[in-house]
């Protein structure tokens, strides 16, 4: 019984940073009607810049937080205005061929300046481990809890009560009509692309606390589980990506305990499929049904 | 005073020109109606003005030749130059509530105690928005839709407002009613372009009338006189 609740309580934690992960997915999809392949990569990214300030400039940890998570805002925000806006009216496979190609970039930039040898990092999480009867929770879950809950929750008022927020539902529904009530689209666009890419910075920092080792490839895979999670939550929408996030962790972390640890992957995989043939807009995806 | 001059527009999609060579003006005050079958070009001159779709010819000046020319302006910043589009088909926000989508019509305007009034000014001009102010836009009757996409316009408090069919798809009482709500508006000193099928009873409110056929202006005149020409009266209302 112990163990269950352990394993419950790991699947959580990861699924809550696939569920900071796939809040980008879901809202540059719900905006820009398009699928960021590049946005896993910039997980990777915030990680080696944390690494950069901490181990190579020395710089103090809050500060290094601050500047990875400004820095990662700003790089989401460039990579839309060089790659992505071009392609604004072109067809939707020229831009996915051209989020890939950032993805490489990416990827491969980071393979250059660091080379493909795994650097060591020491978590700058030092929490204690708590104890509740027989079930510890290590010091990082604790915090990756607490972060991702704030953050999601400011995230959801910042989208329903503030002038930003109202622009960007007004935005991914119909782009004209929000032009006519005076919303600058394209920068609602960047603001969009400036959150997603905060909330990776976010979810690498705490990615890498826990695994603490850093490689080019790093983001790719929590990239995809996450783009699974937000689909499995119904892409577009904000409690999917979180609710599909959180599933997606739980049930990565018990089949891996209780099935097996090289099926695992499969068995998420079998999951996305399951739901999709039932519901194909994912749990929480709306039914595009519309009054004419 | 002109407060909208139109000087030769033409519109292309693609290779189909839709709109050729138009001119026209509208003055400050006045209820002008734009009439024409479907497919004449009308939805496409209303969205050239805001800025929806690309002019290829043609300027647009807004508020005398010396200001600006809205073909330059970029399109969210035409609301705030006070004209306001309620488009075809309404195009209310259908997740948004009802509040919401007012909100959002009011989204360049600053001043909170302003926008508390509009508020209050169109929940008085309709009733039932007020009644249903916490309910999805989409959720929405066809014709409480109508409604809602013309207070979020009128949020912005505009001094002409662009209105496009917004007769559309509504019963007979229901359109008598949004004809009395535009009489009202223009009287409150705004100025109205609409575009409308319902030829008979655009003319019957507005001041002067343009008739479009395929992307010209074939007709145009006070409209007391079409009301009364013979080829409107075949083409247009029916008789
Ligand atoms: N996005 C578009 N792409 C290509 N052609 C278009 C587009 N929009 C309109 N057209 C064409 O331009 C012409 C004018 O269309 P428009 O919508 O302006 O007509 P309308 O007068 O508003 O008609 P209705 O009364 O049916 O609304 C039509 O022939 C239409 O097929
Ligand atoms: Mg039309």
């Amino acid at each position: 019984m112990t163990n269950v609740i352990e394993q419950l309580i790991n699947g959580l934690r990861t699924g809550s940073i696939y569920a900071l992960i796939a809040l980008g997915y879901t809202m540059v999809y719900g905006i820009a009607k398009m699928i960021n392949f590049a946005h896993g990569d910039i997980i990777m990214v915030g990680a080696y810049l944390l690494y950069v300030f901490i181990d190579i400039f020395k710089l103090p940890i809050i500060l290094s937080v601050v500047l990875t998570i400004v820095m990662c805002s700003l790089i989401g925000v460039f990579i839309e205005k060089v790659a992505y806006k071009p392609l604004r009216k072109a067809a939707p496979l020229s831009v996915l061929i051209t989020a890939i190609g950032v993805s490489f970039f990416l990827q491969n930039a980071s393979l250059l300046i660091f080379s493909a040898n795994p650097i060591k990092f020491e978590s700058i999480i030092k929490v204690n481990a708590v104890h509740i009867g027989n079930v510890s929770i290590a010091g990082i879950t604790i915090v990756t809890f607490i972060v991702t809950s704030i953050a999601m929750v400011l995230l959801t008022s910042f989208i329903k009560y503030t002038k930003t927020g109202y622009a960007m539902r007004a935005v991914s529904e119909d782009k004209g009509a929000a032009q006519l009530m005076g919303i600058n689209v394209n920068r609602t666009i960047s603001i969009t692309f400036a959150i997603g890419s905060l909330l990776a910075a976010i979810a690498g920092i705490l990615f890498l606390s826990q695994y603490q080792s850093l490689k080019p490839t790093m983001g790719a895979l929590p990239g995809i589980k996450a783009f699974v999670a937000a689909v499995l939550g119904g892409i577009g929408s904000i409690p999917g990506a979180m609710l599909g996030g959180l599933a997606l962790g739980v049930i990565e972390s018990i089949s891996k305990a209780y099935i097996s640890s090289q099926l695992s992957d499969a068995i998420v995989f079998s999951v996305l499929i399951l739901v999709l043939l039932v519901k194909p807009t994912g749990l929480l995806g709306k039914n595009f049904i519309e009054k004419v | 005073m002109a407060l909208l001059t139109v000087k030769d527009l033409s519109v292309h999609y693609g290779m189909i020109q839709a709109i050729k060579n138009i001119s026209f003006e509208v003055n400050e005050g006045e209820v002008i109606a734009l009439i024409g079958a479907n497919g004449a070009g009308k939805t496409t001159i209303l969205h050239t003005i805001t800025g929806l779709v690309p002019a290829s010819a043609g300027v647009i000046e807004y508020e005398g030749p010396c200001n600006s020319n809205l073909l330059k302006t970029p399109p969210h910043e035409i609301v705030s130059l006070g004209m306001a589009h309620v488009p075809e088909g309404r195009r209310v926000f259908a997740e948004l509530t009802v509040y919401e989508n007012l909100k959002l019509g009011a989204y360049t305007r600053k001043d909170k105690n302003e926008i508390e009034e509009m508020l209050n000014n169109v929940y008085k001009r309709f009733p039932r928005l007020e009644e249903r102010k916490k309910q999805a836009a989409g959720t929405l009757s066809g014709g409480e839709q109508q409604m809602l996409a013309m207070g979020r316009a009128l949020m912005s408090c505009p001094k002409i407002i662009l209105m496009d069919e917004p007769s559309m798809g509504l019963s007979p009482i229901l359109v008598s009613e949004i004809f009395d709500i535009i009489k009202e508006i223009s009287e409150s000193g705004t100025t109205v372009l609409l575009v409308e099928q319902n030829a008979k009873k655009a003319l019957s409110i507005a001041d002067r009338a343009y008739v479009l056929e395929t992307g010209k202006i074939v007709l145009e005149g006070k409209a007391s006189d079409l009301l009364n020409d013979e080829s409107v009266k075949k083409a247009y209302l029916g008789e």
